[in-house]
């Protein structure tokens, strides 16, 4: 939880700077140790599942991912909201380095669907609730990531995407119903990814550690993004100039 | 009647201005100087409560202008670097919408007479998009004459105006001055008012 | 003067402008014939097939017809002026900005309304269905306004103006597409179109409350 006297400290591009710094090869560090962990146990510890053949292990990623992509989406609102409430730079700083790790996610559950979809069901694309649903979420990230690159000023570019996040935190429930509805209306032949087989609880760890793997990654990513993005918008001040010199 | 305090300006990565104060009483009229870029617009936008500050505040009758938005908007009147004509009406149309938005009841004889007495009574019925710069500005500040505010925040008013139109406006601002209206102004151009010493605000320093 | 009056005033003002430039607003209805016209051409005539789509083409190219008229709801007031000077009446803006959504619905939504039967018939489907089809555009039509006035109003002065718009509110007009097309598939089968148009009714009403706001925002944030 935000410590409110460390709120203000920590929200100081400065002082997150130098924290972020150290505290992203951790996270890339735990990022590592948990994939390896999680790929154990998915690609080696898990049972074959008799239905399907080896190719359902690529759920280790889908799932996870998919997972990921909806959380990182939420939690950029939550920056966002903060951000536009409290008017502080580095709230809204955090969502934009935490939106194209988003979209990134969302591209690999789409992918990894696919490449599950053709050897189960044999179509490379289903169009079922869940994978729409991942699809209508990856526009709203490119939405997001294009509304910020196409404004020039930063604070504005802030700002909009702030609102854009909200309006789309807002909507992602009511797109999720209505694309449930649709889905279950047309029916038909095509056949639900939601309907897995149950699963063994070994493979509920397995994602559930790649989960924690992926999340890991987000954070030590959207840190050295947030840096970047500190470092050019602060060029010009004094403690950047003194850190380069530093360096030098 | 309207001050600001302290108030500091971030437009993209420049500080326009920072601990900037001022005071407008009534009758007063205040002239905003300095080079191109130095935040003169910025700085009236902030007055007007289009933009917010990176710091500081305005304050009308006290009051944060935040806090107190419509009776502010209600007293003021601004003038931007636009005229705010639209295009497709007349010049009539223009200014009978203009002050019905505001709120300010009009008959078709005020609005003919503010018009008139900007030297536009022979094209009020002319879309805009056939008048001049000039005259579509005259269009804008005809508002003047209908909105009764009491203070009146133009950016550059006396730009593309003839020499009878300057003598106009500086005519109305005097009248303005005189009833007990402030006026907060940028300009390039000298402003001469007879009976009236601007208190001036120079943003270069 | 009262806010209703307020609001009158600015329709009167939207509606004469829109008047004399009559031209925007035939081309996007002309769009929406073109575009729903289209879809025959690309997957055939086989009535069946057609009846089929029906319901479908004709919302999506109301959608898109709709996205192509967003520009003309604050584009036009950013660049003149007249936006600032209508954020600078005591008016609160949420009320004038209803009034500027309602007016963009009656000047580009309602004409989709009255010509969507027709497209229907070349699609084929049931009187009955034709029936829904106006209902839910009825329903549906402001929604896309509503929505779609944020997106315009955070994209002011932005080059890349259109397509930007487009990736921003499509994604969202998406509940709207599925509610509005399923209510004609559902009269068009037999499953009844009530629980859809519920849904719509409910989402218009939500976006009625909810998207003044977000627009009031957005045109601060974009006006700064």
């Amino acid at each position: 939880m935000i410590n409110r006297f460390n709120k203000y400290k920590y929200s100081s591009p400065a002082t997150f700077y130098g924290l972020a710094g150290r505290l992203i090869p951790w996270f890339y560090g735990a990022a590592a140790l948990f994939c390896m962990a999680g790929l154990y146990i998915g690609l080696v510890l898990a049972p074959t599942d008799f239905q399907q053949s080896e190719a359902y292990r690529i759920i280790f990623i889908h799932v996870p991912a998919a997972w990921m992509s909806m959380f990182i989406y939420v939690v950029m609102a939550f920056w966002a909201a903060l951000g536009l409430a409290f008017n502080t730079r580095m709230s809204f700083m955090m969502a934009s380095a935490l939106a194209p790790t988003g979209a990134m996610l969302t591209f690999v559950s789409l992918w990894t669907g696919a490449l599950w979809g053709k050897p189960t069901w044999g179509a490379w694309w289903v169009w079922d609730a869940r994978l729409t649903s991942e699809l209508i979420l990856f526009f709203l990230y490119l939405g997001f990531m294009a509304l910020q690159a196409a404004i020039d000023d930063p604070r504005r570019a802030d700002r909009a995407g702030a609102l854009i996040a909200l309006v789309g935190v807002v909507n992602v429930p009511i797109i999720y119903f209505s694309v449930r509805w649709w889905n279950t209306l047309h029916q038909g032949a095509s056949v639900s990814m939601t309907k897995a087989p149950s699963m063994a609880s070994i493979m509920l760890v397995g994602m559930l550690v790649m989960a924690l793997a992926a999340w890991m990654y987000t954070i030590a990513a959207a840190l050295s993004r947030a840096r970047c993005i500190i470092l050019e918008r602060e060029r010009n001040a004094q403690w950047v100039a003194q850190m380069l010199e530093a360096e030098a | 009647m309207l001050e600001g305090k302290d108030l500091a300006c971030v437009r993209g990565e420049r500080t326009l201005f920072n601990h900037l104060n001022f005071s407008l009483q009534e009758g007063e009229l205040l002239l905003v100087q300095g080079a191109n870029g130095s935040g003169k617009t910025s700085l009236l936008r902030l007055v007007c409560g289009l933009m917010a500050p990176e710091f500081g505040e305005v304050l009308w009758r006290g009051e944060k202008i935040g806090a107190v938005r419509e009776s502010y908007h209600a007293e003021m009147a601004y003038f931007g670097h636009a005229p705010a004509v639209k295009e497709d009406l007349s010049a009539f149309e223009n200014l009978d919408f203009a002050c019905r938005l505001a709120g300010i009841p009009v008959s078709r004889d005020e609005v003919k007479g503010a018009l008139g007495h900007l030297g536009l009574g022979h094209c009020l019925n002319l879309p805009a998009k056939s008048l001049s710069q000039g005259q579509r500005r005259r269009v804008a500040l005809s508002r003047l004459l209908l909105a009764k505010a009491r203070l009146w925040i133009l950016d550059e008013p006396l730009t593309a105006l003839d020499q009878a139109a300057l003598k106009l406006v500086q005519s109305l601002l005097g009248e303005h001055l005189r009833q007990g209206g402030m006026a907060l102004l940028t300009t390039h151009q000298p402003v001469m008012i007879p009976g009236i010493a601007p208190k001036i605000l120079d943003l270069s320093a | 003067m009262n806010m209703t009056q307020t609001v009158m005033v600015l329709l009167r003002r939207e509606l004469m402008l829109a008047m004399r430039r009559r031209g925007d607003v035939l081309t996007v209805l002309f769009f929406f014939v073109i575009v729903a016209s289209l879809f025959p051409l690309g997957v055939g005539p086989d009535p069946k097939l057609l009846r089929l789509m029906g319901g479908g083409v004709v919302w999506v190219s109301a959608l898109l017809a709709a996205m192509l008229s967003l520009g003309r709801m604050f584009a036009s007031d950013y660049a003149d002026g007249t936006l600032e000077q209508l954020i600078l009446t005591p008016t609160p803006p949420v009320v004038w900005i209803t009034g500027k959504m309602l007016a963009h619905w009656l000047v580009s939504g309602v004409p989709l309304i009255l010509v969507a039967p027709v497209l229907g018939v070349q699609f084929g489907l049931s009187n009955e269905a034709l029936g829904v089809l106006v209902f839910s555009l009825l329903l549906g039509t402001p929604v896309l306004s509503l929505i779609g006035a944020i997106g315009a109003a955070l994209t002011l002065g932005l080059r890349g103006g259109g397509v930007l718009v487009s990736l921003l509110v499509l994604p969202l007009y998406i509940p709207v597409l599925i509610f509005g097309a399923g209510a004609v598939d559902g009269a068009m089968s037999g499953l009844g179109a009530e629980a859809h148009l519920s849904l719509l009714g409910g989402i218009l009403i939500l976006a009625f409350m909810l998207t003044p706001w977000a627009v009031s925002a957005a045109l601060r944030i974009s006006i700064e």
